[in-house]
């Protein structure tokens, strides 16, 4: 359990290979036979893969060999410091009711998850109970949907897989309450983790997702997290992920949606915090009638790095996607914006609408926004658009002469600017509690 | 003291110069009108008195209650007791109204030192102003201007004018674009708003507006000076004979 590696070699993919060999007798073996093939041939998928290079068109604007080059810890069962219940209140987003997940490191720590009272049937728990004792569900869809193959980070991370968070709602039960996973990295290493969390919505289910990540720490880290996302025949699933980590946690962040027929799902990237951070987020359609809502906030400050990819495969006919992203950099940050969208020749009728805005406030910030519409088909409505302006002045000044002060007034119109994507999050105190982040960044 | 003492103001945009020489006393409790010709410079004088960074003030200064009002910055000045209802009010997408008037309430009120109003306190102050200024009080839901009518934009300047309770309230064409009836409406506020320890400056092209606000002064502005004041007999000789003897007679038309 204890072996360390800390040995810098040349290529940093050599040292995941070699912690994979080290890890696979003990550490990674165990959680269950179904995971272990799986791992072997992600491992492989990844050696071949190798991480993207520097002409990587997918990475032109987010130098991730450079920051891959660190020698953080591979460890896939990091050390889990106790925490308080005192801690943990400092994380929680005010007015919101709901079951609790808290993830230390990428692992579960049940003592300090409220997942009581939950509907017949439904399973929260941590990625490695779930191996354990709903085998049944896990093996049917723990990389199911997963494009590993293609993938390097995805494929990574299926080989390290170890813990996160796995969310079952069963045919037809609604999940009332909303599920709060709150991600905590509390080390004192300069760690990689690589938590992998799986979310189902049953045909007719319905659940309500929040995860927010922190950090504790001023040790540099990499997070190379993966949630995969299924959601039934009809099946509605909002997920939203608040990223807050401070200036020395970097990470991938993977979402993969699953749609099967008239299923509708949200979800909403909502980038505060981090250093390098790179949100994707892909959505496939598996039959028609499926809706999906992709909705983005992010604001750099200082030299943070924030990059969001969004891929959506409108692989049959008769699909809805919609989706706006819209960021703010502030400082030296940087952000970039790429949203692909394919319509493959058979999905006739697809709707399909991006747009991302930007405001860039001073001369070193930067914003780098690409949309990317293949269209195979021709009976569809595509639309995008990009936009990257800055502060309305006029809109400034006529605040100010109503008696705000300037920071008041960039405030207000800051806040003004994010409103409608904000607005989208139909998670109340999730909603309320961005506003007061926003304002509170700006100092109204 | 003079409320408002203007001396010798110039003022210049992009090497343009604007205002030539303005000198206008206003004190509490009166009604100035201002009225002259297209690109006079009404509104420049509207915008460097509300503090628009814009305009460069190259000479003369101006006293706000005896103190240097180009000195403080725009928000400083408003919470002072400076108004302006713009002639082209903007649109702010996703800044609430009723919101942003409380924050604007809660900052003057800070400035004179008075506590911030209770939100009922608030709510009702909001409904009380908005049919003051017959302001269809749904629009107080809306984000600032955002899909108002050109009047609406107006009455809304008026309604903000009626919550924020300047010392010197500057209203630039505030009648343009308004119907008889919300004409009326607009000129019942001011009205209602007209106190001893207040002013109004009132830029307009119509004499009709001065028919409901009676001012008690009229100016009239060529070409970056107030070239003539008198009385609100003088709107209705401008009315009737147009700007042109006014142009002649300070020799800008030969
Ligand atoms: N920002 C600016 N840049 C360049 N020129 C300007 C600017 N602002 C005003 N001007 C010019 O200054 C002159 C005075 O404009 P101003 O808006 O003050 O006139 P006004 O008297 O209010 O006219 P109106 O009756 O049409 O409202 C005009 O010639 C105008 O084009
Ligand atoms: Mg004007």
């Amino acid at each position: 359990m204890t072996t360390t590696l800390t040995a810098t070699t040349t290529r940093p993919e050599d040292r995941f290979l070699h912690a994979f060999e080290a890890y696979a007798g003990e550490v990674l073996n165990g959680t269950s036979e179904h995971l272990a093939t799986l791992r072997r041939k992600a491992i492989e998928r990844f050696g071949v893969l190798g991480f993207p290079g520097r002409k990587s068109e997918a990475w032109k604007y987010t130098p991730i060999a450079k920051v891959l080059q660190h020698p953080y810890r591979i460890d896939p069962m990091p050390t889990v410091p106790a925490l308080t219940e005192q801690t943990l209140a400092g994380y929680a987003i005010p007015e919101l009711d709901a079951y609790r997940v808290v993830l230390v490191n990428g692992r579960f720590v049940p003592e300090l998850s409220t997942t009581s009272d939950l509907p017949e049937g439904v399973v929260l728990t941590g990625l490695e109970a779930a191996a354990r004792r709903h085998a049944d569900l896990f093996e049917k869809y723990f990389a199911h949907y997963l494009d590993f193959e293609n993938e390097p980070f995805l494929a990574l991370n299926t080989a390290f897989a170890r813990d996160g968070f796995f969310l079952y709602v069963p045919e037809g039960t609604v999940l009332e309450r909303p599920v709060h996973v709150l991600h905590l990295i509390d080390t004192d290493e300069e760690l990689f983790l690589q938590p992998r969390n799986v979310v189902v919505a049953a045909p007719g289910a319905s659940l309500k997702l929040v995860t927010s990540g922190h950090s504790r720490t001023a040790q540099r880290t990499f997070t190379n997290g993966v949630t995969e996302v299924f959601a039934g025949q009809g099946a509605e699933v909002h997920q939203y992920d608040l990223r807050l980590e401070g200036e020395a946690a970097s990470g991938i962040f993977s979402t993969q949606a699953y749609l099967e027929g008239g299923a509708c799902y949200t979800n909403g990237t909502l980038t505060l915090g981090g250093a390098l951070v790179r949100n994707n987020v892909s959505v496939r359609f598996d039959d028609q009638e499926g809706e999906a809502h992709l909705y983005g906030f992010f604001l750099g400050r200082g030299s943070m790095h924030i990059d969001n990819h969004t891929m959506i495969d409108h692989a049959v006919p008769n699909c809805v996607s919609n989706e706006l992203y819209k960021g703010i950099l502030d400082d030296e940050a940087t952000g970039v914006f790429n949203g692909k969208v394919l319509v493959r020749p058979h999905a006739q009728q697809t709707n399909a609408y991006q747009s991302n805005k930007s405001i860039v406030l001073t001369r070193e910030a930067r914003m780098y926004s690409k949309p990317e519409l293949e269209i195979y088909a021709d009976d569809v409505r595509c639309t995008h658009g990009a936009a990257i302006g800055q502060l309305d002045e006029d809109g400034i000044f006529y605040l100010r002469t109503r008696g705000l002060t300037l920071q008041k007034a960039r405030a207000m119109m800051l806040l003004a600017f994010a409103r409608d994507v904000l607005d989208q999050i139909t998670v109340e105190p999730l909603r309320a509690y961005l506003d007061e982040l926003v304002a509170g960044r700006f100092g109204a | 003291m003079a409320l408002l003492e203007i001396r010798n103001l110039h003022a210049r945009v992009e090497e343009k110069e604007i205002l030539k020489g303005v000198n206008l006393t206003v004190n509490a409790g009166e009604v100035h009108a201002i009225m002259g010709p297209n690109g006079s410079g009404k509104s420049t004088l509207a915008s460097v008195l509300a503090g628009r960074e814009d305009y460069e003030v190259t000479e003369g200064e101006v006293l706000y209650d005896g103190k240097n009002l180009l000195e403080m910055e725009p928000d400083e000045r408003a919470r002072e007791g400076v108004f302006l209802a713009f002639q082209y009010p903007v649109e702010l997408p996703g800044v609430n109204m009723a919101t942003f008037l409380r924050e604007a309430l809660k900052a003057i009120r800070e400035h004179r030192g008075l506590p911030p109003l209770s939100p009922a306190e608030f709510m009702k102050l909001l409904k009380e102003k908005a049919a003051l200024v017959g302001l269809d009080p749904s629009l107080k839901q809306r984000s600032v201007n955002e899909g108002f009518s050109g009047g609406e934009k107006k009455r809304s300047e008026i309604f903000q004018l009626a919550m924020l309770e300047p010392r010197l309230a500057i209203l630039d064409e505030t009648d343009s674009g308004l119907d008889i009836d919300a004409l009326r409406a607009v000129a019942d506020g001011v009205n209602k708003l007209r106190s001893p320890d207040r002013a109004f400056v009132i830029i307009t092209h119509y004499q009709r507006l001065l028919n409901y606000i009676v001012p008690d002064y009229v100016h009239v502005m060529v070409d970056g000076r107030i070239v003539r004041s008198g009385d609100k007999s003088l709107a209705l000789e401008l009315e009737e004979k147009g700007y042109d003897w006014i142009k002649e007679e300070v020799g800008l038309v030969a």
